[in-house]
């Protein structure tokens, strides 16, 4: 009997317990809703790059917790885009020398005639040299931005290199302003003459006479190398100005995403406009006799210009008889 | 040497920012600061979770893959700290963060950024441990007395756990085992590249 009873007690607590196991279950879950991060990870969209709540502080952008995406701008910014800038510029110059090496410097193959013509006036030479200084500055302190803890920090000391580089964000930020004045004032005046036309394909065709020696193709005040210069700095630098305000003043930007992506297209627009701007110092000074008077006094010598802009010197003496632009030095 | 980690059990956390409060004192932050802040996911809904967050001193810290002027190091705790002195307040750092932890105090005209300040897992920074430059610039050196940070110290529910990795997710994981329930290290995917595994 005592088994008996002992047994019916075991039985009749299994059954209760097999009954009540599963309601108990039910009640006691915490955790059925609960938030984990690895569902929070896997609802990430697009658009919303943020695991994101609410905060109890002003600063409404503390309630993103986490933002994984950030990471791949980092690494971007970190790596590529350093590699790229190196690149562009470094390749650039080690193509010039080999150009120069070449090709050497290009003359004026019928000597210098002493007879002058005026070709860039003195709102030209401002708007011109304007533009110049500030974006070898920019430049300067921009790539300073991209590859200088690799470059000068090691030879400076992070002291002196933290300092440096204060100014050069300072000097970015503010001498961008003169570079976007300069930068409207050179389209306003060179644009007339800078539209492309067939005359630029024949050029083209004949490597604008930059191979070989005797080759002038045609061309009118400017050749389609010039042009494609004038339409870099125009395009690449409206395209620097507004990545550049953009990324001045961030709260223009929607979110922070949008300000990556101004970065990106900024670091790498201003890349290739140095590279560019390498090739045109180079054409500008040491790579043919003669040009560097375009932009310094102003006026060039009469066979440089027919030799170049044969066209543009059939144009001006048609204009204004044989005497005027066209200025013999005093003997 | 240890690997310095916090870990916030959000099973635990109450939200009551006594973590945010304690940093903002214990370092007198700058106005406008919070190098620790808590979040609140799914508020108002069944599941609700806060998460107490600050810098997560990352391994290969994107804040350092960016930074134009090389200022942050990382100590032998791994702890990731930044030189004020060489900072130039970019903001590059805030745009690489994962966690939102870079900040900068307002101090010049056009709401220019200052110097870029953020959560030093009570450590200091370059200057000498516990010397009088070192905390106006960053606030107590709690490690270099032998104490780990004060917002886990003073957690009143122990949702904030600081101090080597290994043993904290030792902590969690006997604890998600205990109660049967856990919705992660808060993180550490990110920070670290791996998840405690319970």
């Amino acid at each position: 009997m005592r088994y008996l009873s002992q047994f019916m007690i075991a039985i009749a607590v299994l059954v209760f317990m097999g009954q009540a196991a599963p309601v108990a279950v039910a009640q006691v879950n915490p955790t059925a809703n609960s938030v984990t991060e690895d569902s929070m990870f896997e609802a990430l969209t697009g658009d919303e790059n943020a695991v994101a709540g609410r905060v109890s502080i002003p600063d409404r952008s503390a309630g993103n917790l986490i933002k994984p995406e950030n990471k791949s701008w980092a690494a971007f910014q970190g790596g590529t885009v350093q590699t790229l800038s190196i690149i562009a510029v470094v390749g650039m110059v080690v193509l010039l020398a080999l150009f120069y090496m070449i090709r050497g410097r290009i003359r004026v193959e019928s000597g210098f005639s002493g007879r002058k013509i005026l070709r860039f006036g003195a709102i030209d030479r401002f708007a011109h040299w304007t533009m110049a200084a500030t974006f070898i500055i920019l430049a300067l302190t921009g790539l300073n931005l991209i590859v200088g803890s690799t470059v000068v920090l090691p030879i400076i000391g992070e002291g002196a290199f933290g300092t440096l580089t204060a100014f050069g964000k300072l000097a970015h930020n503010y001498l961008a302003w003169p570079f976007m004045v300069a930068l409207v004032l050179v389209f306003i005046l060179w644009v007339i003459d800078n539209i492309p036309n067939k005359l630029d394909l024949e050029w083209i065709k004949q490597g604008g006479g930059l191979l070989k020696k005797g080759v002038h193709p045609p061309a009118k005040k400017f050749n389609a190398g010039q042009k494609v210069i004038f339409w870099s700095v125009i395009l690449g630098g409206a395209g620097l100005s507004f990545t550049g305000v953009m990324m001045l003043f961030p709260g223009m930007t929607a979110t922070p995403a949008d300000w990556q992506l101004y970065q990106m297209i900024h670091a790498l627009i201003a890349a290739g406009l140095t590279a560019i701007i390498v090739a045109h110092i180079y054409i500008g000074s040491v790579g043919m006799e003669g040009a560097f008077d375009a932009m310094g006094t102003g006026e060039v010598d009469e066979n440089w210009a027919k030799e170049h802009h044969g066209l543009w010197v059939d144009e001006v003496k048609a204009k204004s008889g044989k005497t005027s632009p066209i200025s013999t030095p005093a003997e | 040497m240890a690997r310095m980690k916090f870990l916030c059990d959000a099973d635990r956390c109450i939200e009551c920012n006594a973590c945010v409060t304690a940093c903002k004192n214990e370092h007198e932050v700058p106005w406008g600061i919070n190098r620790r802040r808590v979040v609140t996911l799914n508020d108002g809904l069944p599941g609700e979770r806060s998460v107490s967050m600050a810098c997560m001193h990352c391994t290969d810290a994107p804040c350092a893959a960016v930074c134009p002027v090389d200022c942050f190091y990382t100590t032998d705790d791994a702890v990731v700290l930044h030189n004020k002195d060489t900072c130039i307040g970019c903001g590059y750092c805030s745009y690489a963060c994962p966690f939102g932890a870079p900040q900068y105090p307002q101090t010049a005209n056009f709401g220019t950024r200052g110097k870029m300040d953020k959560c030093t897992y009570c450590s200091g920074g370059p200057e000498p441990d516990m010397s009088q430059a070192e905390y106006v610039k960053y606030g107590a050196n709690r490690l270099a007395e032998g104490k780990l940070p004060l917002c886990a110290e003073m957690c009143s529910t122990k949702a904030l756990l600081a101090g080597d990795g290994d043993i904290i997710a030792d902590i969690y994981r006997e604890r998600v085992v205990t109660r049967g329930y856990g919705s992660g290290a808060w993180g550490w995917r990110t920070a670290y590249g791996e998840t405690v595994t319970v």
